[in-house]
């Protein structure tokens, strides 16, 4: 007869010591928060610093030099955001019932889906067009107003920052795949020079050596009488929303939409008859003819505002600071040497079969790239792209080096006049957690609809 | 009667082969390349030209400021005369020895171990283990070597950069080694801990760390104790890149087959054996390639420092060029600043690709 097993002590069997081994990192983590903590608290109080978050609604005092209005979360702005949210939520409902019956996303379903995604908060935003707010900075708003103006700087930087690295990647990239061998290898080095050098020197470059060589602001270089460029930055003619820039826009949107629409039933009737679906004149005219009835009953939408020499400076217009120049510029250039090698490598990782059995069954060159080969390609691209966009909104803080006024250096602008170190350190990285959450999610989405779907 | 002559052999055209045909195949047809080519090569000689004026045909190397400033080109005397300051900041003249014995200390030591008969022999490797501790008292001086302290603000330009580089890689190794472990452990909480750090740190900027660590830090520090700036600088740093690490080496302890997990477990092996003998060394082997990459990454990085103080390579490039006698010296300052990372990044990103055809990847 067997005996029993002897009966290990919880000590002695592995699932013991796990636990054994948690608690006691638990409760050294504990310890040691509770340490910080105290230690905290005693230094605070010997410099003589407040602790807590009520310093931020204070005055600021200091002047921004580059300001992104922002839109305040007041009445009419919130009806804005519930119906857009009602909005999305039905688009989503309707697309879930026609998946749920097998059927297609056809004409009306997609008709539905614009009306309430699109038209119904451009509805809302017309009839509460009066009390959307767009506060602007001042030196005399509270820290928050401050660090949101920073807050919108920043992902200005980020959003025209990840559209053009993308682009000029793209380019390098096909350029390292061209058979010219002149432009691959300059393209290469662009790669190689780009990828090596810290992006702050770029950065600085850029803004000392690049900026600093432009001319003064009498000697601008003139641009077509539109654009002025000097040592000051870059001026260029704004657009002023008229009266009529609502009924314009919404046309204008009303027009893409139908435009899309038209596309979509001339390419299923393609698909079901063969004969080509028309679907570009009846666009175009939609497109030019709706704005247009729309400018001709409620008057001129846009004026132009030109930037004109008045005194010292540039006077109207929109002005591009050196500051977000040297930025931008630095911050595309760095960051599409790391994207042009993540296109090249997902281009190249298509293989050749692919290409030969599409040039098999006739397509042209362009259809080979556009129906089988970026498609493809994408799946390769759309991960590593990610961390390279989230890669541009975390390093466009490097901005605090060369002064443009973005989250960081006006988060450390507060803390210099505060002293609140651990609330602006804390805020800093609980708001670029967001940003980083938010743009890996919206990638994350783009990126399960193209991924291979195995089965 | 019906004769066939035999052709002989003919040479292929000379317009395709050779260097014209070369030219022809590469840079000319179709004719879409040739307008490239064009292009391509207006963008060269459109920068080449008047850096190569600048640069080389309109420059001076003379010592004399009021020499160089007649010309128009670049004024490498700047350089000539600043260079040990580039290399070690304001680290004492007198002592300026003690850098460079370390460095020829820490060459040595590469060189011999390059030769195969001692790479794995054990005295080797206790010269590797004991060098930062020479390097250190070398550079730092005082206690017990009788050498005259010199304190690490003193410490500045590439050796500065390096040394930061170096410390953070060789200090983040061993915590990502646990947090990846961590990570991919059964244990839920310890997993968790992992989880949130990693996350945490790889989704703020690096300046915020080390804005934290230079200001935040000593808050947490019970009063009275103080740390120095680089060293905080370095605990910055080094949290920063052990969470980017940490992510390769989980990667790499992805890539081993379940079997080799089993076949320890089979043998009986406590977890530790069972990582230390059988699951690190392979998973390490894998990430090799890109733990070089990330060092690339810290070593570029290491350029931040700047924002929080530090005089390393590139803030050096400020600090001299406020020097009244070359004013202004910016442009060759960066140059000469911009060959040396370029020369460390790509040297190691060509190792790392050596590493990675010389590598076999994992499972084969």
């Amino acid at each position: 007869m067997m005996s029993a097993p002897a009966k290990v002590p919880v000590w002695r069997s592995p699932r013991g010591r796990a636990w054994l081994f948690q608690i006691v990192m638990l409760a050294a983590f504990i310890w040691l928060a509770l340490t910080m903590y105290g230690n905290t608290l005693d230094n605070l109080e010997t410099r003589g610093i407040g602790s807590g978050f009520g310093f931020l609604t204070a005055e600021a005092g200091f002047k921004i030099g580059e300001i992104t209005g922002i839109p305040l979360p007041k009445g009419g702005f919130l009806y804005f955001l519930i119906s857009l949210g009602a909005g999305l939520g039905i688009c989503r409902l309707i697309a879930m019932r026609l998946k749920r019956k097998g059927a297609p996303l056809s004409t009306a379903g997609t008709a539905a889906c614009l009306a309430a995604g699109v038209g119904l908060p451009l509805v809302t935003l017309y009839l509460f067009r009066d009390s959307v707010e767009i506060a602007r900075y001042s030196a005399s708003s509270s820290y928050i107003m401050a660090l949101a103006t920073g807050l919108a700087n920043t992902l200005k930087v980020t959003v025209i920052g990840c559209v053009a690295s993308s682009i000029l990647g793209l380019m390098v990239a096909l350029g390292r795949l061209s058979p010219n061998w002149l432009m691959r290898t300059l393209c290469r080095w662009y790669v190689e020079l780009n990828r090596n050098l810290p992006l702050l020197l770029q950065l600085f470059f850029w803004y000392f050596i690049v900026l600093q060589q432009l001319p003064g602001v009498r000697q601008s270089i003139d641009i077509g009488g539109w654009i002025f460029l000097n040592k000051r930055g870059l001026y260029l003619p704004a657009l002023v929303p008229g009266p009529g820039a609502w009924a314009f826009c919404a046309a204008l949107v009303l027009a893409l939409c139908g435009t899309g629409l038209l596309y979509k039933r001339a390419l299923g009737l393609r698909e079901k008859t063969g004969r080509p679906g028309r679907w570009l004149l009846p666009g175009l005219g939609l497109v030019i003819g709706l704005p247009a009835l729309a400018w001709l009953a409620s008057g001129t939408p846009f004026t132009l505002d030109m930037p004109v020499l008045k005194g010292f400076n540039y006077k109207g217009g929109t002005g591009l600071t050196p500051e977000f120049t040297a930025l931008v510029v630095g911050l595309t250039v760095y960051v599409s040497a790391f994207n042009a090698e993540i296109i090249r490598a997902g281009i190249e990782a298509v293989s050749t079969g692919q290409r030969e059995a599409a040039r098999a069954i006739a397509m042209n060159e362009r259809q080979v790239m556009r129906i089988v080969v970026l498609p493809q390609a994408m799946r390769v691209i759309v991960p590593p792209m990610t961390s390279e966009y989230l890669a541009i909104a975390k390093n466009s803080s490097l901005a605090v080096a060369i002064g443009y006024p973005e989250f960081v250096s006006i988060g450390g602008t507060i803390l210099n006049q505060s002293g609140q170190a651990v609330e602006i350190v804390g805020i800093w990285m609980g708001v670029y957690l967001c940003i980083s959450l938010a743009i890996s999610l919206g990638m994350n989405i783009y990126n399960a609809r193209i991924a291979l779907k195995e089965r | 009667m019906n004769e066939t002559k035999m052709i002989p052999d003919r040479r292929p055209p000379r317009t395709r082969t050779g260097v014209i045909g070369w030219i022809r195949k590469n840079l000319l047809s179709p004719w879409y390349n040739g307008v490239l080519t064009l292009v391509a090569g207006w963008l060269i000689w459109s920068a080449a030209m008047p850096f190569f004026d600048w640069a080389v045909r309109n420059a001076t190397i003379t010592l004399d400021p009021e020499a160089a400033k007649a010309g128009s080109g670049a004024a490498w005397g700047f350089i000539r005369e600043m260079w040990p300051v580039f290399m070690t900041g304001v680290y004492p003249e007198a002592e300026r020895w003690r850098p460079l014995l370390a460095l020829g200390v820490v060459v040595a030591i590469v060189c011999l171990s390059l030769v195969h008969k001692y790479r794995r022999t054990k005295w080797i490797r206790g010269m590797w283990i004991l060098s930062p501790v020479v390097v250190f008292s070398l550079l730092h001086g005082g206690g017990i070597t009788g050498l005259p302290a010199v304190g690490t603000h003193y410490w500045g330009g590439l050796m500065l950069t390096v040394t930061l580089a170096v410390v953070a890689m060789v200090a983040a190794f061993p915590i990502s080694v646990l947090l990846a472990l961590g990570r991919t452990s059964k244990m839920p909480i310890a997993r968790q801990f992992c989880v949130a750090y990693i996350e945490l740190i790889r989704g703020v900027p690096l300046i915020t760390i080390l804005f934290m660590a230079s200001v935040v830090l000593p808050l947490f520090l019970p009063a009275g104790m103080e740390l120095d700036k680089v060293l905080r600088a370095m605990v910055g740093i080094t949290m920063f890149f052990s969470a980017y690490l940490a992510e390769n080496i989980r990667g790499g302890l992805q890539g081993i087959a379940r079997g080799q997990y089993e076949a320890a477990d089979a043998l009986g092996m406590s977890y530790w054996a069972k990582v230390r003998i059988i699951i690190l060394p392979q998973a390490l082997r894998i990430v090799i390639p890109p733990m070089v990459n990330n060092f690339i990454g810290i070593l570029k990085d290491t350029s931040l420092v700047g924002i929080v103080g530090l005089v390393d390579l590139l803030q050096i490039a400020f600090a001299t060029t406020s020097n009244p006698r070359w004013f202004g010296r910016l442009e060759e300052a960066y140059i000469f600043i911009a060959f040396w990372y370029w020369v460390f990044c790509y040297g190691l990103s060509r190792y790392s690709q050596h590493l990675e055809r010389k590598m076999p990847s994992a499972g084969k």
